[in-house]
């Protein structure tokens, strides 16, 4: 993004309207949105609303509530690592996914990691959008050669043996990692379990917080 | 399309940096883009595949200079164009000139909710699996000039199927107009050092989601 798109980030960009000059890029956002609206090919209001539930609904919240009771229930762990799209749909305290989520567990013989080197693809139901680093070119292009390098700008280290899977999302399947659980969780509600999870943690590139972190 | 999307394996784009209490959108614009994309996407005139087509031939120099969202808007711009809902004349000005065209359907505000759930790419199929997991696999080189999902680095390596995902509208088929051509979608995983050489971590393993059309016997 440019660099004079930060700061900017009230809900409606007509707040700039009669104040400071719009940019290059807001301005053609703008004309698009316009000539579309006015072609009758879309609604404006549909528009606010997929905003809105893209920043107040679908994060990475939901996929913490599946890790959670992953760690918490292992009949319901296995049947995510066969079939996560049918097992989190089986379960009614979660949100409904799409077809072809795949769960990935790390272990203390293995870390995996997701990214996509062709383009963005992300797990946007259970995740969210993603962040910029992940559909930066840097990660994009360096996880699939040396992830331990791109761990590393994430402040994570691994032991030299312990296997490092990177899974290039190149179709319509979409992963999410299921970190180890944290020490000193045991007997912990699942709603705290969740507190642990970072949306990083199940992107691979992250840890879980630990049990401190969060408090008694 | 061997272009500069297909990064896997590139250098010099230097450390991956995360941000701190990163927001969804970084300005207004950005989520006007985002939602206009599944707004268009519901009119029912290109798919997914044909989307990342056209934001994969925006020139090299735009494609690496312009952030992620702009990206998707002159992707968008380029469909709106070629598929003729718009004219080029009239993005420019900012103004609709002349009328729409009759399309399949509109989403509308009361239709968000549902909408935002993940269309399915499985298709039916009477063909078998030519693999099973297990199998010894190569990827086969392959260099079409249009859209494939097969990457540059696994091209001519070998590495073994891990798991059958089932049969998948073949993105290669879409965007060349021959249609979904569904076909069998596998992971295949390789070894870090068959694709990046002896010196490549030996704790590496990396797979990708391959089609059967890319997949040989080795």
């Amino acid at each position: 993004m440019a660099p004079d798109e930060h700061g900017h980030e009230h809900a409606h960009d007509h707040a700039h309207e009669g104040g400071s000059e719009l940019s290059q890029v807001q301005l053609r956002v703008r004309a698009l949105e316009t000539v579309l609206t006015e072609k009758g090919y879309i609604d404006p209001a549909a528009i606010d609303r997929i905003v809105e539930a893209y920043e107040t609904k679908i994060g990475p919240h939901r996929g913490a509530q599946i890790v959670a009771k992953a760690w918490s229930d292992p009949a319901f762990k296995q049947k995510l690592i066969a079939d996560a799209t049918a097992a989190v749909n089986a379960t009614s305290d979660l949100t409904h996914v799409s077809d072809h989520l795949i769960a990935v567990e790390n272990t203390p013989r293995r870390h995996n990691m997701v990214v996509c080197t062709l383009c963005s693809c992300y797990p946007w139901e259970v995740l969210g959008l993603p962040p910029v680093w992940y559909k930066s070119s840097a990660y994009r292009a360096r996880s699939v050669i040396d992830p331990r390098g791109v761990l590393h700008d994430f402040g994570v280290s691994l032991p030299d043996e312990t296997e490092i899977r990177v899974w290039d999302s190149t179709a319509e399947t979409r992963f999410i990692v299921i970190p180890m659980r944290p020490a000193g969780t045991e007997g912990w509600s699942e709603e705290k379990l969740a507190q642990l999870v970072t949306r990083d943690s199940m992107v691979g590139t992250g840890q879980p917080k630990h049990a401190e972190e969060i408090g008694a | 399309m061997n272009g500069v999307h297909d990064m896997g394996g590139m250098h010099g784009f230097g450390p991956v940096m995360p941000e701190k209490n990163e927001p969804v959108f970084h300005a207004a614009w950005e989520g006007r883009v985002f939602a206009m994309q599944r707004a268009t996407f519901f009119i029912g005139l290109w798919n997914i595949d044909m989307a990342r087509a056209s934001v994969e031939k925006l020139p090299p120099d735009i494609y690496l200079g312009v952030s992620y969202y702009e990206k998707w808007e002159r992707g968008l711009e380029n469909r709106i164009v070629s598929y003729g809902l718009a004219g080029a004349d009239e993005l420019a000005a900012g103004h609709s000139q002349r009328p729409g065209k009759a399309v399949p359907r509109k989403l509308l505000a009361a239709d968000v909710e549902k909408s935002l759930q993940r269309g399915s790419y499985a298709r039916p199929t009477n063909q078998p699996a030519q693999f099973k997991a297990g199998d010894r696999v190569r990827a086969k080189i392959i260099n079409p000039e249009t859209h494939t999902r097969l990457p540059r680095y696994a091209r001519g390596r070998t590495g073994v199927v891990e798991a059958i995902r089932g049969c998948h509208v073949f993105p290669d088929s879409v965007v060349t107009g021959k249609g979904e051509n569904p076909q069998w979608l596998y992971t295949v995983v390789f070894d870090g050092r068959e694709l990046w050489g002896a010196e490549a971590d030996p704790a590496l393993k990396v797979s990708i989601e391959a089609f059967e059309p890319y997949l040989e016997h080795a």
